[in-house]
Order: C-alpha cells, then sequence, then structure tokens
C-alpha cells in the first residue's frame, strides 16, 4: 500500500494519448511523480523522444489515434510496455475546421477528423486494450477508461459544431460503455475538465485572455483526484 | 478437411462439434456454445495478443533477403525484448508453401540483421525520425534455419518498430494479408503469442455476459503461443517450442473454487492446456506466477486439471491433435476425424471448433457416468490413465434453476436487460 500522497498511486498502470501538451502532459508528468507506471501516446516523434528523455521511467510511443491501422501497434506497445492497463485515459483531441467555422460551412473531410480522433480513436483504442483492462479488474485492480470531454459536448456553442458533436458522441459512448462494461468490471467515465491554457484552446479562441483560463495542471490533479477515489472504491468492492 | 481462407473470427455459421465424455459425437452450431455450459463450470482462456512476429529484411553480410519469424523468448516480462528464437527463411513470403520457401543465408554468430522495407529510402517512418529495427545472430539452434537472435535498441523502440515493421505469421492458405485485428481475440492483452490463440476467436463479450448469468466463471492466463508449422519436417517434429507462460493468482483461486463445487474446468485452446498442465505439480495443485511450458501432452500425459478442451479443428499427425489423445480414446478420436471429413468441418485458425470432454468411458445402466471411466476394460490401450483427482459428479441443475437460468439468459439476449451489475 502507498505510504503517502507522493506514491499514492504506486503500482497503476496508466497510458494517456495526446501525452506531450496541454493536459496530456500534465496527467504523465503528475501521474509519474505518484508513482504509476505511465505510457504516452502522440503524433509527434521528436515531441515524444524528448518527453520520455526527460521524464525516466516513462514510455513514450508514436502514433496517431485517428488512424484504423495505427490503433493495433499503439495498443501493442502500451501493454507490452506496461505489462497490462490499468487506466486509460483518451485525451488526443482534434477541433475539427481551424479556425472554427459554422457548421453549414464546415467541410465534410473537417468532421471527419474530428470524429475519426474525437470518437472512432478512442472508441478502437477501448476496444482494443479491452482485454487488459478486463484482465486486470479480474485480478482485484483498478479499470478505468477516462475519455476527456468538453462542456461543448452538451452546449451547442456557435462555430464548436464538429467539435461539439464528436465530444457529444463521446460521453455518449462513455454512459454506454459504463452500463455495457460494469460487468466485466471495467468503469468507463466522461471526463469535462473545463476551459484550460492549452495549445488547442488557443487554436480556438485565439484572443483568449489565458488569465480566465484553467491551468492544465489543475485539470490533472483534479482527474487524478478522481482515479484515486475509483482505485479505493473498486479495492473495496473486489 | 477443407482450410478456412477467410480471416473472419466468429463467422454466422461456424460449426462445432461436440465429443461427450462417453465418446458420444453431437453436432451443433458455435452461436449456441453457451448451451454446452452448467452453472459452476469455469472457462479458462488465453488472452495473449498476438506479435507482427514475421520481419522481413536483409542479411547484412551476403545482402540476401530473409524473413525472421519469431518463436520463443525466455520470458514475458516487459523489457525482455531483445532475446528471442527465431525460424529464418529466404527470399519470398507467406504466398508460397513454408515447405517449399528457400533456406535463408547462412546465419553466423554477430551477423546484423536489418528489418524493414531497406529499398525505399524515403519511408515516410523515416522522415518522422524513426529508426531501423535491427538485429544480431546469436547462434545457430541445431539447424540452419533456427537461430537465436537478439534486438539493439532500447525496449520501447523495439516494441514500436517491431509493431511498424512485423506482419502477424501467416500462411498460404490465407490470401489475403493478415493485420493485427484479424489475429487479436476480443480480450487479447500482453502482446506475447507468436501465432494467434486462435480457439480463442470464438469469444465475444456477448458470450462471456451469457456465461455471467448462466453462473459460469471466466479466468484468464497468458502463453506465449507458438508456431504452428516451420516447413521442415525435422523441426515441426520438436513442436511445440517451449512456451513461457504467466498464470495469475486470481485464475488459480478459480480453478481451486470451481474444483471445490464440483464444476469442470474447460480450457479454451491447448495452450491453456499447455500452461495449466504445466503449472500443476502431481497432486493437481497449481503454482501461480511465470513459468515455461516445456513438455507435451499427449496419451500418455495425465490430465490434472483440465476436464474439457474446445479448440480448433485438428487431423491427426499435428501436435495439437496428439494433445487431443490425452482427453479421449483412439477410437472416439478416429469417429470425430471422420465426422469433420465427411461433414466438410473447415480446418484451420478460421475454421470450425471442437469440444472434447476428458474421456470417462461408456455408461452402463444404473451406473454414475463418474464411475464409469474406472472401468478400464472400456478404455483403448492408448487412452489416457485416469486414476487420481477425478472430479466429483457433476451436481445436475433442478428444474427451476435452470428454468430462471434460461428466462433470465434470453431476456438479456433480447436486450431487455442488462447482465449482472455487480462488478468483479
Amino acid at each position: 500500500m502507498p505510504k503517502s500522497a507522493a506514491d499514492s498511486l504506486q503500482g497503476l498502470r496508466v497510458a494517456i494519448t495526446g501525452g506531450t501538451s496541454g493536459l496530456g502532459l500534465a496527467l504523465v508528468e503528475q501521474l509519474r511523480e505518484r508513482g504509476a507506471a505511465v505510457a504516452f501516446v502522440a503524433r509527434d516523434t521528436h515531441k515524444v523522444q524528448a518527453i520520455a528523455g526527460k521524464l525516466d521511467g516513462t514510455h513514450g510511443f508514436t502514433g496517431d489515434v485517428s488512424r484504423k491501422e495505427e490503433i493495433h501497434p499503439i495498443a501493442l506497445g502500451i501493454n507490452a510496455a506496461l505489462g497490462g492497463l490499468d487506466v486509460l485515459i483518451n485525451n488526443a483531441s482534434s477541433l475539427g475546421p481551424v479556425p472554427l467555422a459554422l457548421l453549414a460551412d464546415t467541410e465534410c473531410e473537417d468532421l471527419e477528423t474530428a470524429l475519426d480522433t474525437n470518437l472512432l480513436g478512442p472508441f478502437r483504442l477501448t476496444k482494443a486494450l479491452l482485454g487488459s483492462l478486463t484482465a486486470s479488474a479480474r485480478e482485484g485492480r483498478s479499470a478505468v477508461v477516462i475519455n476527456i470531454t468538453s462542456d461543448a459536448a452538451a452546449t451547442p456553442y456557435p462555430t464548436w459544431g464538429a467539435y461539439g458533436v464528436s465530444k457529444a458522441a463521446l460521453s455518449h459512448l462513455s454512459r454506454i460503455w459504463q452500463e455495457e462494461l460494469q460487468e466485466h468490471g471495467v468503469r468507463v467515465e466522461a471526463i469535462d475538465p473545463g476551459d484550460m491554457d492549452t495549445p488547442l484552446h488557443h487554436l480556438a479562441v485565439l484572443d483568449a485572455d489565458p488569465a480566465e483560463l484553467k491551468r492544465p495542471q489543475d485539470s490533472a490533479r483534479e482527474i487524478i483526484t478522481w482515479i484515486e477515489n475509483a482505485r479505493k472504491s473498486q479495492e473495496v468492492t473486489s | 478437411m477443407k482450410a478456412a481462407h477467410q480471416p473472419i473470427q466468429r463467422p454466422p455459421g461456424a460449426r462445432l462439434l461436440m465429443v461427450g465424455e462417453q465418446g458420444d459425437l453431437q453436432p451443433m452450431t458455435r452461436s449456441s456454445l453457451a448451451r454446452n455450459f452448467s452453472a459452476g463450470d469455469l472457462l479458462v482462456a488465453n488472452d495473449a495478443a498476438t506479435l507482427p512476429a514475421s520481419l522481413h529484411g536483409i542479411h547484412e553480410a551476403s545482402g540476401e533477403a530473409i524473413e525472421i519469424r519469431l518463436a520463443g523468448r525466455p520470458s514475458l516480462a516487459p523489457s525482455d525484448i531483445h532475446q528471442f528464437t527465431a525460424v529464418a527463411f529466404g527470399a519470398g513470403d507467406y504466398r508460397v508453401q513454408t515447405e517449399d520457401r528457400p533456406v535463408p543465408p547462412t546465419l553466423g554468430p554477430g551477423d546484423l540483421l536489418r528489418f524493414g522495407d531497406l529499398l525505399r529510402k524515403n519511408l515516410p517512418q523515416r522522415r518522422r525520425g524513426q529508426g531501423e529495427l535491427q538485429a544480431r545472430v546469436i547462434r545457430q539452434l541445431e539447424h540452419p534455419r533456427l537461430i537465436e537472435i537478439d534486438f539493439l535498441g532500447h525496449p520501447d523502440f523495439v516494441w514500436s518498430e517491431m509493431a511498424r515493421q512485423g506482419r502477424p505469421i501467416q500462411y498460404a492458405h490465407l490470401r489475403q494479408p493478415l493485420q493485427l485485428w484479424n489475429v487479436w481475440t476480443r480480450i487479447a492483452g500482453r502482446p506475447v503469442a507468436f501465432e494467434p490463440p486462435s480457439a480463442g476467436f470464438l469469444l465475444d463479450w456477448k458470450l462471456l455476459s451469457e456465461l455471467q448469468v448462466r453462473g459460469v466463471g471466466f479466468a484468464t492466463l497468458t502463453l506465449a503461443a507458438g508456431l504452428s508449422s516451420t516447413g521442415e519436417a525435422e523441426l515441426d517434429a520438436r513442436l511445440p517450442f517451449d512456451e513461457a507462460y504467466h498464470l495469475p493468482k486470481a485464475t488459480v483461486r478459480a480453478i481451486q473454487r470451481t474444483r471445490q463445487r464440483g464444476g469442470r474446468v474447460i480450457a479454451l485452446g491447448t495452450t491453456v492446456v499447455r500452461a495449466l498442465e504445466d503449472a500443476a505439480d502431481s497432486s493437481g495443485n497449481l503454482r501461480p506466477g511465470n513459468g515455461v511450458a516445456t513438455h507435451r501432452i499427449g496419451p500418455h500425459r495425465e490430465l490434472q486439471i483440465v476436464d474439457a478442451l474446445i479448440s480448433g479443428t485438428h487431423e491427426p499427425g499435428e501436435s495439437h491433435y496428439e494433445l487431443l489423445r490425452a482427453f479421449t480414446t483412439e477410437e472416439v478420436l478416429h469417429h470425430m476425424s471422420s465426422a469433420l471429413e465427411i461433414k466438410g468441418y473447415r480446418s484451420h485458425e478460421f475454421g470450425d471448433s471442437i469440444w472434447v470432454e476428458k474421456w470417462v468411458g461408456k455408461v452402463e445402466k444404473n451406473e454414475t457416468p463418474g464411475r464409469a471411466g474406472e472401468n478400464s476394460t472400456n478404455r483403448q490401450q492408448t487412452a489416457p490413465q485416469q486414476t487420481t483427482l477425478r472430479r466429483p459428479p457433476r451436481p445436475r441443475q433442478n428444474g427451476r434453476i435452470r428454468d430462471a437460468v434460461a428466462a433470465r439468459l434470453r431476456l438479456v439476449t433480447e436486450g431487455f436487460v442488462p447482465g449482472l451489475s455487480s462488478p468483479r
């Protein structure tokens, strides 16, 4: 059992997509600090290598979750490096059209890009990793999938159409999977981290005032607290 | 039998031939598999994901093309990614019958093997800063095709490049090139198998829900399933090679509970039989943790743990068929093979299935099934001797429980209610 908050996640095996910037990077850093074994995925090999080199003990893999043919290589790397998986955080996101566009002005290809990254990517990756997650549950460990969503999933903000539609679908996917997978011991949760001072948000809102935005480190801390609570509750149940 | 040549894991018309504990044959569809289980039974599956274990490249010293098929590894530890045993081929690929493949160039200690499409220098992944997967030959292992190699680089690099450059091992009966999603079962986890634990192709989450509703347990182990063919008779005679495995404590506990309650342990795949029987001592006690299965299971091996096997169809002469001889008699297997042939069952990894129960002998009138097997006059001379640790007679479900289970199952399968909601 952990002796202090610093190693409260000792032994937990966590995978994060979109792990080289914003919320994903903050999660990689804080989970590692708390003793978790961390694998992360991102598209840019140089960034992946730089962060894996800087954060000793983490495992970085290059991959694009929006591409069907890259899902199994990503899942293979995660499972191989961690020797299994307890927590999957589907964090990688795409805005769709940049700059943001009214839905009627959104090209079909931009909507497809948002759906591929924000919906199909998490769907495919979760399916590919479900064997490891259910194995974790059978062994009495935490088994959790966190899908990072947004208030745009619930509120129809003009110009956020492609992003909002894809996140709404991801939220509903999470609810259905929560119903279907609980009998196999896997918990699925959609979490809205709030409007954060991240590269993605700056792409969407060019004149946003960083002072009015949440720090991704604060959102990461809240998500980790949620994981710790879920872990305690699952340990009690098992 | 005719080989299934399409990589479809759960075809709607897939068939299953059930071979009962008295040798009786019963044809059924694979979709009705759940009905074969009784409350208290335990299904054990191999949750190994399949590696892209076929790597094409160049032997640096000769400049000749080679294909390496990874075939073994000392352990399943995540960092233990460097040393493998492998079978080497010369130029060509899976579209040529394995036995017709040319021998590789002479491979000596220290030789460098470079993998990937080395003729195309402007690969997209190369532009993205990815490296080249390389290995050195450590030594030959008593056969020109069988070698030990050592991959170079950080474990994450090796895993990553193997995933990008490797392809699943396949044979000429499958026409299309396989992708990883073709060979990963629904429960695939740690990528350690060299060929798919293909009996698991019939599993899906609906079946697991149905089993749970029926009161049937489910557990897993991980075994690095090895090659099914090398194309060389001398090497094929040594199959299966040694296979590393991990048996979780939770699975050992589930088996203990099952046996205490008189349920059956049903192995999904020959790899599960091999791991469980390897991990059992002579008294039938299981040792959890890591191991390497070195023994072959056949007619002279007494099964300590497994009561029934669900597997693909196998033909005489295959190592998997030899394993069936640990379950039942030559006469029963002969009848089974005839039925599979005459009725047109499909063979190979995407083919049909069999369910073979451990032989207990013919039941005479007024005799219980559990005792009948002790009458050795009913056994063929080559049948396995099963004198110890016989599973207690299975408690039969009473009508009310059976009806309740059936009613609940109907509701679940028709989508009216979710499955059992308590998380395990």
